[in-house]
């Protein structure tokens, strides 16, 4: 299917086909990642289930997993989010959807083989930028290069006077990934080396989350919300508040994620400082979304997506909250470096931002295939598999994370730790475990949608047809 | 071009930007390029060599292209003994040079002086292999009003016509240690996803051993600092525990030697054969341990003796040497 359209004349594509790709390929990585996820939580769990080869050993996986899910799931979503949403708000089409049919099919080339390989142990052994530099330098190249390129053509030529907020952060984050993917990865090309690299690794890592995913996932809330529930934004200023802040205080706290290490004392006060301020895009934001609410809250319980949004934008509440605090030096001593950070990273990932997407790919795939969601009930059960499954995870590894804390500074012999933080391991495996399933079952909700979701008559938004199932 | 009406955001936006990445990168290059490699930092750095991660000679992470670290007890070329003993780093020909040696200004102001002038490191080849030893200066290098005496890179190739193949004849087996290639072992296994390489400046240190310093890794790479512990820091493990015997069977198993562990077995990294040189028996080795587990025998199963040029000796000699 997807070769026919690779080789096809691009006016013979049909409109969307690209977007739909990605949809479904970000929720087969969706899948995959959380799948090796949960299996890595299982041998954190149990040490000796499925050991002894080198393949499925944790050090490993882990990595796999991470980056199945950034660069499988969450920027796939994205690049479907965008495929779909820029054109519309641009009032034009896609500016080329061979470029992105090539697009989708060269990511997931590239990707398999990046994490492949990585699975073989060949990685640069840097957090987050594990991929050798060739491989790296095919992610841009075939990855966020010519994403890049689609969407900035795209707004560029739109048919509307204005750009929508949406259209803002897209077209920045875009142009952000490459410069980040390009500069955190010089340390690999140069061959930089100690601290340097340390600290160019950290401000790779930080910069993919803020300049990327937050963004990215919080302009999709931006285009969901007055979209489906049709009030207006609340404040397009706050929105320029929340964007130009994005820009400056995201981008500088990199070194609050080295605090203990020997990096010059005035770059530590100033990302400690900096990383506070991160409140105020958080605060523009949420209260942005949860004004345009207004009068609109019975979709909450009603429409499924906005119930993912609404949701999501919650959780941006207690993970902004964490992330502005957790830098400041009395706190990082705690917990740095425990299991708290680890329900803070699935915090932002699976919980405030993988429920954005989804909502994105919900109504992506809804309205460009043209076809009312297969069935709500399984719909239901995805949301409430996916929120109290992560919920579990998140609530016992900050447990896990506290208790680890409290062993540090007590100076707890450390095997007393692995002990106490075993229930929670388990717990946290039981979480994972009910994240997967619910993965499984939004796969088969939208391959059903595809084929036998009713027919959204032309002109028509998908939530305005009543669910059948 | 539709996008005139944005001239002043898009320049805003530039500004931005640029400004943040001058202050997040710029500034604090400036101070990391100034940071001076102390003794502990020149040590890793020689005794690691170029990189750990992947690079092009050695693509799945084998631990190609590594140094070895050798205890010299006399001098390779006259036999005399030497008191105490001293440690020389031995890059056999062909062997990236450690990223100091190349670029020497990595060094840091006084140690770049002395390795070129007394320790004539700029005269290393690739080609023809080269001995390295650390050296202590006489004159102390002024440092914010104070003197501190520094630690320097000696070729002892060219100073003292050390080659590789001398050192390494002249050596027993047990006085190398494989770890350059441990440190290879160490990112490949994803050991760094559960310990740290970096006690915190808190408490910790009084478990865990001290901070690191400015200058402790100039040269390093990756320096796969951890970020979340799963396991106690290993900066300084070996200090606390330097049984190779007790390493073995911990790697081999770890629920041996300690039963609440987490830690994955590595019994993988044996290869396939002994030291003897005989097949080792995984499955049966697994069903006894389990036999074990459940009450069956009375003792686990014995911990087969690692081949010398297994990948766990080189990780055993990484480890111990984490001192
Ligand atoms: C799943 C997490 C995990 C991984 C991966 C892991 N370890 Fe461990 N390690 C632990 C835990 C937990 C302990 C503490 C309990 C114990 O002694 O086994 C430990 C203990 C140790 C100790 C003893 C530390 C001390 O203070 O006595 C050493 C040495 C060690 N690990 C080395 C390694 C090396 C080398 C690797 C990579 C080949 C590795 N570990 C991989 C979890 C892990
Ligand atoms: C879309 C969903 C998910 C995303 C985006 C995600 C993301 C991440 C990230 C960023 C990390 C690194 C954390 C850190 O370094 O602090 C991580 C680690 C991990 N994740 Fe996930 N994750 C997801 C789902 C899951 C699920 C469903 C499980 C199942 C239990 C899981 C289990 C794990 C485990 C076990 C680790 C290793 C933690 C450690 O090393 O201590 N993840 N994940």
């Amino acid at each position: 299917m997807i070769l026919k359209y690779l080789f096809a004349k691009n006016k013979d594509i049909p409109v969307g086909s690209s977007a739909i790709y990605f949809g479904f390929s970000s929720i087969l990585w969706f899948v995959i990642g959380t799948g090796l996820g949960s299996f890595n939580a299982a041998k954190l769990a149990f040490p000796d289930f499925v050991t002894g080869t080198e393949m499925f050993a944790f050090g490993h996986m882990r990595q796999v997993h991470v980056l199945a899910v950034i660069f499988g799931w969450i920027s796939m979503a994205f690049a479907m989010a965008m495929m779909y949403i820029t054109p519309i708000l641009g009032n034009t089409r896609l500016w080329s959807e061979k470029l992105g049919m090539w697009n989708c099919f060269m990511w997931n080339i590239a990707l398999s083989l990046g994490l492949t390989l990585m699975w073989m142990g060949v990685t640069s052994g840097r957090e987050y930028s594990d991929f050798p530099w060739p491989i790296d330098l095919a992610v841009a190249a075939f990855v966020s290069i010519p994403l890049a390129v689609n969407v900035w053509m795209t707004i560029l030529t739109r048919r509307t006077q204005g750009i929508y907020t949406t259209n803002w952060f897209f077209a920045a984050a875009t142009f952000m990934l490459i410069i980040v993917f390009l500069v955190g990865n010089l340390p690999e090309y140069f061959h930089l080396t100690g601290l340097t690299e340390a600290y160019m690794t950290w401000w790779f890592a930080h910069n993919v989350l803020g300049l990327w995913i937050t963004p990215v996932a919080a302009a999709i809330a931006y285009y969901v919300i007055p979209k489906v529930t049709g009030n207006p934004l609340y404040s397009h200023r706050i929105g320029h508040l929340h964007f130009w802040s994005i820009v400056v205080f995201y981008s500088t706290p990199a070194a609050h994620h080295l605090m203990s290490a020997p990096l010059p004392e005035w770059l530590k006060s100033f990302a400690s400082v900096e990383g506070v301020l991160i409140l105020v895009p958080a605060i523009a934001f949420v209260s942005n979304i949860l004004l345009t609410m207004q009068g609109k809250w019975n979709m909450f319980v009603e429409n499924l997506e906005i119930r993912f949004t609404v949701v999501g934008v919650l959780l941006a509440i207690p993970l902004n909250m964490q992330g502005g605090f957790q830098q400041t030096r009395s706190i990082n001593w705690y917990i740095h470096g425990t299991g708290w950070m680890v329900a803070h990273a699935h915090l932002a990932l699976l919980g405030f931002s993988t429920f954005l997407e989804a909502a994105a790919v919900y109504l992506g795939l809804q309205t460009l295939m043209k076809r009312k969601l297969y069935s709500l009930t399984l719909g239901n059960l995805h949301f409430w598999l996916l929120l109290i499954g992560f919920s579990t995870y998140w609530i016992s590894m900050t447990i896990a994370g506290l208790i680890q804390g409290a062993g540090k500074i007590y100076e707890v012999p450390y095997i007393d730790v692995v002990i106490a933080e075993h229930p929670y391991m388990i717990a946290r495996w039981l979480g994972g475990s009910m994240v997967f399933s619910s993965t499984l079952i939004w796969l088969y909700n939208m391959w059903m949608t595809a084929r036998e979701g009713t027919i959204i008559p032309s002109g028509r938004m998908p939530h305005e047809l009543a669910y059948e199932r | 071009m539709k996008f005139r009406e944005y001239k002043i955001g898009s320049r805003m936006f530039g500004l931005a930007f640029g400004l943040s990445m001058t202050i997040t990168l710029l500034f604090p290059s400036f101070d990391l390029a100034a940071s001076v490699s102390s003794e502990v930092g020149l040590d890793k750095q020689l005794a690691i060599g170029w990189d750990s991660g992947w690079q092009l000679s050695d693509p799945t992470l084998l631990g190609l292209n590594k140094p070895l670290k050798i205890l010299v007890k006399k001098d390779p070329k006259s036999g005399k003994p030497i008191e105490p003993a001293i440690y020389a780093y031995v890059y056999p020909a062909g062997t990236s040079l450690p990223n100091g040696v190349i670029h020497t200004a990595n060094l840091g102001h006084g140690v770049e002086e002395l390795s070129i002038k007394d320790g004539r490191i700029t005269e290393a080849q690739k080609k023809d292999g080269a001995v390295f030893i650390i050296k202590h200066s006489d004159h102390l290098e002024t440092f914010e009003g104070k003197g501190h005496p520094l630690a320097y890179v000696e070729n002892a190739t060219a100073t003292m016509g050390w080659t590789p193949d001398d050192v390494i004849k002249a050596a027993a087996d047990t006085d190398i240690l494989h770890a350059g290639s441990g440190k290879t072992m160490f990112v490949r296994e994803g050991c760094w996803w559960c310990h740290t390489l970096l006690p915190e400046q808190t408490q910790d240190w009084q478990v865990f051993g001290a901070p690191p310093m400015l200058g402790d890794f100039n040269g390093m790479s990756p320096t796969s600092f951890g970020s979340d512990r799963k396991g106690p820091d290993l900066l300084h493990v070996g200090s606390r525990n330097a049984s190779r015997e007790w390493m073995m069977l911990h790697f081999f198993n770890p629920r041996l030697v300690q039963p609440h562990s987490i830690m994955p077995r590595f019994d993988y990294l044996w290869g396939k054969v002994d030291a003897k040189g005989d097949k080792i028996d995984f499955a049966k080795w697994r069903k006894e341990y389990d036999e074990y587990r459940e009450g069956q025998r009375t003792t686990p199963p014995d911990v087969p003796m690692y081949a010398k040029d297994s990948e766990i000796r080189n990780l055993i000699d990484f480890v111990v040497n984490l001192k």
